[in-house]
């Protein structure tokens, strides 16, 4: 997590607002709190992680994201962001719209389905893809829908979506050069920061 | 009685009473010449007088909070004893808590059953009805009076969930968290629908007297004793009575009477509580009290945006739902949420799972306890400036 938390307060202005949905222990709102001063809240659905966030004075707000956002006003964040949440979402499409309509940008993390080493698992094993991004067994997994740094990308280009900023990182987690040329099979995660005109 | 209490109960408490020879000025338009307020303490005031917690109690409550009376029966501590004590999740180690009796009430603090100085009788009927506002000015008062310039917490459920939100409201600058448990940002037509079916059940009762009850020698037990019957089918859910009573029927009621008897638990049930209510509850100050439920609303004066209210506030808030209350469900408590959000306080919330419904505020759920103690635990350190 730690890179990942770095690169996404690169991106972010102090002093700005946050919104992150499906905060977990809220890892992430701390590092932006400490770093970035920011002013922020994170939705969180299990009470363990609620529990978590609270001990250490994460503003936490108990939401069902498939429920949407509709306790927030247009525009009323200076950021949204998702970090490996997408794809255990159900309905992906309604909550990117919502994400942007919220936030004045929003920023993605996901695991890259098209990394060169889940793509050897289906093709020369045919088992599904375990791996440090995917831990889970097919059977056990909360991720409901898996897809690629091109799946994403065609979706924003379809859904009008603005890619800001896009930064993808190898097996190691780090930004190099790489992934960097070869994202879609080279890139373990990819993080974006996307807009909407 | 044995002088031996648990390890984790603040053990013996003896009220106390303050008297106020000050006038309060009353939201309804008159005022309290002087009066006098019943109250608590557990735990010692820091050097600072930082630690102070004001613990605010919902309709049927009052000042006796946590451990033990002189005398009292030692099954029945104060109402949140499971909550309230050493090592519980409001530490008295930590904190100087007080919970005093509202104005209006009837276990002290002046209120109908008061001998009303001008006409020798008690108050009765003629005791002003007051509001949420009018208890925590009385409460900031109280807390002049203790040396409280700020408190660590005011902390509440249900009604006192909203004496915890009016005094963010009230007094910015004078609460630090405001912990806001099972309540609403106001009644809602069904709410204030079941009240006054309860105060019918009172006022209808041939043995109210038009609130001159006092002077015939009598109370109103019939309709106390109904009305006390429908509050508590709302502060239980359809879930917890079935799992609790269901179908069953009473011992040795084998077969259906074909009568009004009581036949089912759950029946039996409704009666004990409206009676001991009865035993341990005034009329006039049940009616009182309903009424200033119905008149709670903090967005009012705001052109009804509950955001508008809460963005003179300083405090930072936890906001407690759970989720088989449907007295006042969680989506009230998420509006007090968004509002919170869209004033852009500092606010977490949680939705504690249970099967209790709006009774759960006062149950030792461990779920709910653990968020309240970590949070509690979070303020002790910013007020007693300890490590976690």
């Amino acid at each position: 997590m730690r890179p990942e938390l770095e690169l996404i307060g690169d991106w972010i202005r102090s002093g700005t607002r946050v919104l992150d949905l499906g905060c977990g222990d809220g890892e992430l709102l701390a590092y932006l709190h400490t770093h970035r001063q920011v002013n922020g809240y994170g939705l969180e659905i299990d009470t363990a992680n609620i529990l978590k966030c609270i001990q250490t004075g994460i503003n936490v707000i108990h939401t069902d994201l498939e429920a949407g956002l509709a306790d927030f006003g247009d525009s009323s964040f200076d950021y949204v962001i998702m970090t490996q949440t997408l794809q255990a979402v159900r309905h992906t499409e309604a909550l990117l719209d919502e994400m942007l309509r919220v936030g004045r940008q929003g920023i993605v993390t996901f695991p890259n389905f098209g990394f060169w080493r889940y793509r050897l698992q289906i093709a020369l094993q045919g088992l599904m893809p375990v791996g440090k991004t995917l831990p889970y067994q097919w059977y056990d997994t909360p991720n409901v829908h898996l897809f690629t740094i091109r799946d994403f990308e065609e979706l924003c280009r379809r859904k009008r979506i603005d890619i800001l900023q896009r930064t993808v990182l190898d097996y190691a987690h780090r930004a190099r050069i790489g992934p960097r040329l070869w994202p879609n099979l080279l890139g373990e995660v990819a993080l974006y920061r996307l807009g909407r005109a | 009685m044995p002088h031996t209490f648990p390890s984790d109960s603040v053990g013996l408490v003896i009220p106390q009473t303050a008297h106020f020879a000050e006038p309060l000025a009353l939201d309804c338009g008159r005022s309290l010449a002087e009066y006098e307020i019943v109250y608590e303490t557990y735990g010692t005031l820091n050097a600072d007088s930082s630690n102070a917690v004001l613990i605010c109690h919902a309709l049927s409550g009052d000042h006796h909070t946590a451990g033990y009376h002189e005398g009292a029966d030692p099954a029945k501590p104060g109402w949140w004893d499971n909550c309230i004590g050493p090592g519980k999740p409001i530490d008295t180690r930590e904190f100087f808590v007080v919970c005093c009796n509202n104005l209006g009430g009837c276990k002290g603090s002046t209120g109908p059953t008061t001998i009303n100085s001008d006409t020798r009788k008690p108050y009765g009927p003629d005791f002003p009805i007051v509001t949420v506002k009018d208890w925590v000015r009385s409460q900031a008062r109280l807390a002049d009076r203790l040396g409280i310039q700020r408190w660590a917490a005011v902390i509440g459920g249900s009604l006192g969930g909203m004496q915890a939100m009016q005094w963010a409201i009230a007094f910015p600058e004078r609460i630090r968290h405001s912990l806001v448990i099972a309540a609403a940002p106001r009644l809602s037509a069904q709410n204030i629908a079941f009240n006054e079916v309860a105060r019918q059940a009172i006022l209808s009762d041939p043995d109210f007297h038009h609130g001159h009850y006092y002077e015939f020698g009598v109370v109103p037990r019939r309709g106390l004793m109904i009305a006390r019957m429908l509050g508590h089918i709302t502060y239980l859910s359809d879930e917890g009575m079935r799992a609790k009573f269901g179908r069953e029927m009473r011992e040795g009621t084998p077969n259906f009477h074909f009568n009004f008897d009581t036949e089912f638990q759950v029946e039996s049930y409704l009666r004990h509580q409206g009676r001991a209510f009865v035993d341990r509850f005034d009329a006039n100050t049940y009616l009182l009290m309903t009424k200033t439920l119905d008149y709670f609303d903090p967005a009012a004066s705001f052109d009804q945006d509950l955001s508008a209210a809460f963005h003179r506030t300083q405090a930072e808030f936890l906001v407690i739902s759970f989720t088989s209350d449907w007295r006042f469900a969680p989506a009230r408590s998420r509006e007090i949420v968004r509002a919170l959000v869209r004033a852009n306080r500092k606010v977490s919330y949680a939705e504690i799972p249970s099967e209790y419904g709006h009774d759960a505020f006062l149950m030792p759920i461990p779920l709910y306890h653990e968020i309240l103690r970590g949070y509690l635990t979070r303020i002790a350190c910013e007020v007693n400036g300890h490590a976690a």
